[in-house]
């Protein structure tokens, strides 16, 4: 056998192996929770998350909290000014060094909806991007709810959809029903078009999934930032050690 | 300024006379086998992630509290309001994944050469003592963020207990300190993860070294390089085929550790999370009794064990064979160098049995994990359509089940009954870089 040979059979191999196996099982668990459109987001677009905060402060805010998120944080990440986020953003009247939480009391609001509305600060870490986005995309009315409103994504959700004045109202239509089984959405139809158009809310509500990712995951902005340089560091610490290496062992015959 | 070391040095060693000496005999004087090959970077690997995980540790207990009212809530200051915490804290769920990327690895390397053989099984014990001690370790550490996955992984493997007849659901209630996973638990959990086991894991780590070193390394080709010809450059009495410890394999690890951070810090920097591998998505969920994940499973690196739990039926009205073989899993590890009579150390120079044996155990160890991951239950219907899933998942992880213990019987009588067709081993270590 060559050396090449004797390589190929102990190291190269055996590490394919192992990588093929890694990288194989990934895009299983990856697919959890069925096929959802990629939401597309981007943390690293401040303009976009901008945009999503805005959304946040004017539509959701109201129920759901961000407990563990600050408003000076926010200010920092986003460019913002404290002027701009105090006046703009914080209707609550919490301090600017405070995190963002609802003045919705859990009491009542449990008794509003069946269910106290959740803190939001960790919803894409716990749910995934493309699932929040696509339940903002996939409310449609039905008077058979309590709220008047269900979900295709999370069916007999118990929240109400405030964002509909963007988007219009989404009806559904079902599938021809068949004896036995629950009657089953076949698809989601706009019958009356709002102030956006189906694309402007399509970007809207990516902005706003892009905002909550952030809150989820405040550090990814660190993150990116500092990794590649981090990562060249240790590539360049990895070749002077090689060389130190190769040089140490000239005379091991 | 050299005449200021050599005169603090001098005063040392006046005082402490011992010290220079186990520094020649564990570094300088330590002799290795020239030929290590890739194979033989996880072990130094598994003490780099050590320390880290002792490091980072101590700064996250700085911040984090040990109560089931504040637990979750202090994990995400530490990821937010912390300067740095974020990087501290991927830091350790990172290493904690990686930590058994490399014992494993390190395991393997030492079935694959042998290196558990005489006169190494104290070696392995000591070895198998740490995996041991590892996972329980891991196991409270993965409880402490006290998300839901926290929460029912605690439950769900507490539980396992409880198949025990007679005391179990005692000994459930002692483990916890309470009916359910609740702040008792939090609190000694904390205790054991950050005190109690790293202390034992030292002294056994240390141990572990100690017991090599006696010995000496086995190597790629299992030759006893001490059983060879005397006699190298720095030392007419001490093997030909070995090398100094320091410096040349402390520069050759250092490439190792390059590589090593080089794929660290990718995962920690770009997916911290690993797409749900590292830091599941459901443990972004405070732990909460009332609401079950859809799906328990335990983290990646229990997976195998956990499958085999679950792929052993109860009968004779008992649940505990599923727990008994669970631990058997780990009991026959431990025993592997009584299994194996074989004399020929590295896979090189066994039989084809042994490679194809091997390779076959590997297969089962990836497949139980994918069992015990919930792989196959999502796999199954995807390919096959229409079937029934418990039943063909049942199938399939009892035969490999069936295979991971194959393994160790085949072993024995593979190598009792000299079936094994074995060629000749060289006097001297053969390749080396």
């Amino acid at each position: 056998m060559t050396k090449r040979q004797l390589l190929m059979k102990r190291y190269i191999f055996p590490v394919a192996l192992a990588l093929g196996l890694v990288v194989g099982s990934v895009p299983v668990q990856a697919s959890e929770g069925g096929a959802l459109p990629s939401a597309g987001t981007n943390v690293q677009d401040q303009a976009s998350l901008q945009r999503g905060a805005k959304l946040f402060f004017n539509y959701c805010v109201g129920c759901h909290s961000l407990k563990y998120m600050r408003y000076e944080r926010i200010a920092t990440d986003l460019g913002l000014s404290e002027q701009e986020v105090m006046q703009n953003l914080n209707f609550t009247g919490a301090k600017f060094g405070e995190t963002v939480v609802s003045h919705m009391p859990e009491d009542a609001a449990a008794k509003w909806f069946g269910k106290a509305p959740p803190d939001l600060s960790l919803e894409v870490r716990a749910k995934g991007a493309d699932w929040v986005n696509a339940y903002l995309n996939s409310f449609y009315l039905d008077p058979s709810r309590p709220v008047g409103w269900n979900n295709t994504v999370f069916p007999n959700a118990s929240m109400p959809f405030p964002l509909w004045e963007l988007q219009g109202l989404q009806t559904a239509e079902m599938k021809p029903a068949k004896a036995g089984e629950d009657p089953a959405v076949e698809k989601l139809v706009l019958s009356q078009p709002g102030k956006l158009t189906p694309a402007q809310f399509q970007q809207a509500t990516r902005d706003l999934t892009s905002f909550l990712e952030y809150a989820s995951e405040p550090a990814a902005l660190q993150r990116h930032h500092y990794g590649i340089w981090v990562l060249l560091f240790l590539a360049f610490f990895t070749f002077l050690a090689a060389m130190l290496k190769k040089e140490y062992w000239k005379d091991v015959h | 300024m050299a005449n200021v070391f050599t005169s603090i040095g001098d005063w040392v060693n006046e005082r402490a006379p011992g010290m220079m000496p186990a520094y020649r005999k564990h570094m300088t004087e330590y002799y290795a086998p020239k030929n290590f090959n890739l194979w033989y970077y996880f072990g130094s690997l598994a003490l780099l992630v050590l320390v880290n995980q002792i490091v980072t540790g101590i700064f996250l207990t700085m911040n984090y509290n040990p109560s089931a009212a504040g637990a979750f809530a202090s994990v995400e200051y530490i990821m937010r309001d912390v300067e740095w915490g974020w990087l501290i804290r991927y830091m350790h769920s990172t290493g904690a994944s990686l930590f058994f990327v490399v014992v494993l690895l390190h395991m393997f390397r030492g079935i694959m050469y042998g290196s558990y053989k005489k006169p190494r099984e104290l070696v392995w014990l000591l070895g198998m003592l740490i995996f041991l001690v590892l996972m329980a370790e891991a196991f409270m550490g993965y409880v402490l963020p006290w998300g839901n996955m926290s929460f029912w992984g605690a439950k769900v493997i507490i539980s396992l207990f409880g198949t025990i007849p007679v005391i179990g659901s005692t000994l459930v209630e002692w483990i916890m300190g309470d009916f359910l996973p609740a702040d008792a638990t939090l609190n000694r959990f904390f205790a054991l993860h950050v005190i109690a086991l790293p202390l034992v894991l030292l002294l056994l780590v240390v141990l572990h070294i100690a017991a090599l070193h006696e010995v000496g390394s086995n190597n790629p080709d299992g030759v006893e390089i001490k059983k060879g010809p005397k006699g190298n450059r720095w030392d007419a009495l001490k093997p030909a085929d070995g090398i100094p410890f320091h410096p040349y394999y402390t520069v050759k690890d250092l490439v190792g550790v390059g590589f090593f951070l080089l794929i660290a810090a990718f995962i920690i920097f770009f997916a911290p999370t690993f797409g749900g591998w590292f830091l599941e998505h459901d443990n972004f969920i405070p732990a909460n009794n009332l609401a079950t994940p859809s799906h328990i499973k335990p983290v990646w690196y229990f997976t195998p064990f956990y499958a085999i739990v679950r792929m052993i039926p109860s009968f004779l009205g008992s649940a505990v064979w599923g727990v008994l073989a669970m631990f058997g899993a780990i009991a026959v590890l431990f025993a592997l160098p009584w299994f194996d009579r074989g004399k020929v150390k590295s896979i090189r120079y066994r039989g084809t049995g042994f490679k194809v044996a091997l390779g076959l155990f590997v297969v089962s160890f990836f497949m139980l994990g994918a069992v015990g991951a919930g792989i196959t239950a999502e796999v199954i219907p995807a390919w096959f359509g229409n079937v029934d899933v418990t039943f063909w998942e049942n199938l399939f992880g009892r035969v490999m089940t069936l295979i991971y213990f194959g393994f160790f019987a085949f072993l024995w009588a593979y190598t009792y009954f000299g079936w094994e067709k074995t060629k000749p081993v060289p006097e001297r270590v053969t390749t080396h870089d």
